[in-house]
């Protein structure tokens, strides 16, 4: 159909009402065409409305569910303002305990994640053929697909104490090494788990950085070592910054790999909030320690921000 | 014809003649270097002797192993076989930074998270340089490349003429023996790149009494402006060596002829001889020839402002190009000659004739 001419064969039949109806819609995309930001908030309403309803909504939620209490005798919420849930937060030393051990181990996941994560992407993005580097990819992608419980399980039965790992030390006669059901086993369990979120954007980093920048260090008389520390570790700082913010996050907020290979003392903030929310009853005090993970994760972004993660992501 | 058949074909063999006088220094030698990627042969049976201050130009189209001869020399490439000496000194499986040899890139590798002046201080700042006097250098590297006052600025705030010349200060501040340059002017627009030539090959004159200057590029105006010698490459191989007037004007055979100017290749008795097109003169009617004359029919004018090309189709079933200067004509007079006949001549010493070697090989 021609529409610029209006000579279609409906057009014949029917006069008045498409040609009518025809005009209006191009009338209709004229002004869009012309009105960029109306064409924005017609597009982006849907979206933006959901985004506030549920997200924003719930965030806002929680705050202030945070400064009410629970009546101890009947269980109902008491609306009125207090900040007496904090006050137990700061007060009581085992809730300390649980927020700096999650504060902690998302700490030495995240670095023990940078370290392994940097050798890996290194090689496989500078020193592997093609061939090898795809294989890598995919090696690196596959655990993701997998079940998260199953994969939590499987070192369960790694670090347990008739485990594979106490069967094979035993065997090359270093004696057991009881770690299960630990805090080391959550650390190592978070580490597995979470590598692939700060390996990939170091891979992409590493992508990113030209031959030449390495060949002109070497050039210039630097070594592998000083090319590496001077020339290559900051251009893929952000990168790594970028990944970090993954596996802190995620472990800051993750409440399952703890119940699982934690031991008795091994509760993060994430099973706090649990168990107030379902056994205790104390939705209050739950969105409470809530908010602690979200105000170390916002300090924690305005310093990723300055190592420029968001240009890496 | 001229008689330089013979010697102009020991040149073009693979082991260069040395050079006339045997007590120049050689800057670089490469002895029968071969390298390859995978099933591709990037260069072959390569051997190139450079003099110590000398301006030596590795002219080739593109995958013509100019860059990888580049490279090898760097130390970034090892060669499958044969070896590399920089000052008498066997270098081939020495790693980059142990030459002393600084390259400027074609991108010019600056590194984006330093300032100008930590990029161009870096080589010093690596072998433990102390920092005043690391300043102090690369402040007069950036004189010497007049780029003063931007010390302080990042890599991406300079325009791509800034960069370039950010590059070679970053090069010539560690006072390398030889300084190789991989297309450094390629990214930059016509008249910055004359402009840099100029001042590339002013800066090589200060410098050639301490630093040799290997220089890649596939534009043989460039070649021609800056070179002391040039080393025609073509296929992996060298094709020949010369100073610019060497190559221009005895080219020994039809691919350097091509390469290097516009060739016009006329057979006679079965030979195959060579002349450029500004040594053509077109005669006016009446007018008496030079040695060699022949008539024919101008196809195409090109008018290109201070000369005019013709295309000329001759009776023999050949084709030349002539360029004329537009000393007393005008673009519509010039215009007005196509369809025109025409007697062409030219003097028997500007036709050269050409090695023959390579067509008989191919048969």
């Amino acid at each position: 159909m021609d529409r610029s001419h209006g000579i279609g064969p409906d057009g014949a039949a029917i006069v008045a009402s498409p040609s009518a109806s025809r005009t209006a819609r191009i009338r209709a995309s004229a002004v869009l065409f012309r009105r960029p930001w109306l064409r924005a908030v017609l597009l982006l309403s849907a979206p933006g409305a959901w985004f506030v309803a549920i997200y924003l909504a719930a965030l806002v939620l929680l705050f202030v569910s945070a400064l009410w209490s629970v009546d101890a005798f009947t269980g109902k919420l008491v609306h009125h303002w207090t900040f007496a849930n904090f006050e137990q937060l700061f007060k009581v030393p085992a809730y300390r305990t649980i927020a700096l051990r999650t504060i902690g181990i998302a700490a030495a996941v995240t670095l023990t994640d940078a370290v392994l994560a940097l050798p890996f992407a290194f090689f496989a993005v500078r020193v592997a053929p093609k061939r090898l580097q795809s294989l890598l990819f995919i090696a690196v992608l596959i655990p993701l697909w997998s079940s998260y419980l199953v994969r939590v399980y499987v070192w369960r039965l790694i670090l347990s104490k008739d485990g594979v790992l106490n069967w094979a030390l035993e065997h090359i006669g270093l004696g057991a090494l009881n770690i299960g059901y630990s805090n080391w086993a959550i650390w190592i369990v978070f580490s597995y788990i979470w590598l692939p979120f700060m390996i990939l954007p170091i891979w992409s980093a590493f992508e990113r950085l030209p031959d030449s920048y390495i060949e002109a260090s070497a050039d210039l008389g630097a070594r592998g070592w000083q090319t590496f520390r001077t020339v290559v570790f900051p251009l893929v700082l952000p990168g790594i910054a970028a990944g970090s913010i993954f596996t802190f996050a995620l472990t800051l907020g993750d409440f399952i790999t703890p119940t699982l290979v934690g031991g008795a003392g091994s509760d993060f903030i994430g099973n706090v909030v649990f168990q107030n929310v379902g056994v205790a009853n104390n939705v209050p005090f739950a969105a409470a320690f809530a908010v602690v993970p979200l105000v170390v994760m916002g300090i924690y972004l305005l310093g990723a921000r300055r190592l420029g993660a968001f240009e890496a992501l | 014809m001229i008689s330089g058949g013979g010697t102009t074909a020991d040149v073009s063999s693979s082991h260069p003649s040395p050079p006339a006088d045997a007590s120049t220094d050689l800057a670089v030698r490469v002895v029968g270097m071969r390298k390859t990627y995978g099933d591709v042969v990037a260069v072959e049976h390569l051997s190139l002797e450079v003099r110590a201050g000398e301006f030596f130009t590795l002219l080739g189209p593109s995958g013509s192993g100019k860059t990888t001869t580049l490279r090898v020399i760097a130390g970034f490439e090892l060669p499958d076989s044969g070896h590399v000496e920089l000052h008498g000194v066997e270098v081939t499986r020495s790693p980059p930074y142990e030459r002393p040899v600084n390259t400027v890139f074609q991108d010019y590798a600056l590194f984006p998270h330093m300032s100008v002046l930590e990029n161009v201080a870096y080589g010093l700042r690596v072998k433990g340089v102390g920092k005043r006097e690391r300043s102090q250098r690369a402040g007069e590297a950036l004189a010497m490349v007049r780029l003063p006052g931007v010390e302080g600025r990042r890599p991406i705030q300079l325009s791509g003429g800034q960069r370039q010349r950010v590059a070679l200060a970053r090069a010539i501040v560690n006072r390398p023996r030889v300084l190789l340059l991989d297309e450094p002017l390629g990214a930059l627009d016509l008249k910055l790149r004359e402009e840099m030539q100029f001042e590339l090959k002013a800066i090589q004159r200060e410098l050639s009494e301490r630093i040799t200057f290997i220089y890649v590029t596939h534009d043989q105006d460039e070649a021609l402006t800056m070179s002391d010698r040039i080393a025609v490459f073509s296929n992996g191989r060298i094709e020949q060596i010369g100073t610019p007037g060497e190559i221009y004007e005895r080219p020994v055979n039809e691919f350097v002829a091509g390469f290097v100017g516009t060739s016009n290749i006329l057979v006679r008795d079965g030979k195959r001889y060579l002349v450029r097109p500004e040594r053509i003169r077109m005669l006016a009617a009446g007018e008496a020839g030079d040695s060699r004359t022949v008539g024919g029919v101008v196809r195409e004018v090109a008018y290109l402002g201070g000369v005019t090309r013709y295309t000329v189709a001759l009776e023999e079933d050949e084709t030349l190009t002539v360029l004329r200067q537009n000393l007393e004509t005008s673009a519509a007079s010039v215009l007005e000659e196509r369809g025109r006949e025409v007697r062409l001549t030219w003097r028997e010493q500007d036709a050269s004739l050409l090695d023959t070697n390579q067509e008989e090989e191919a048969n």
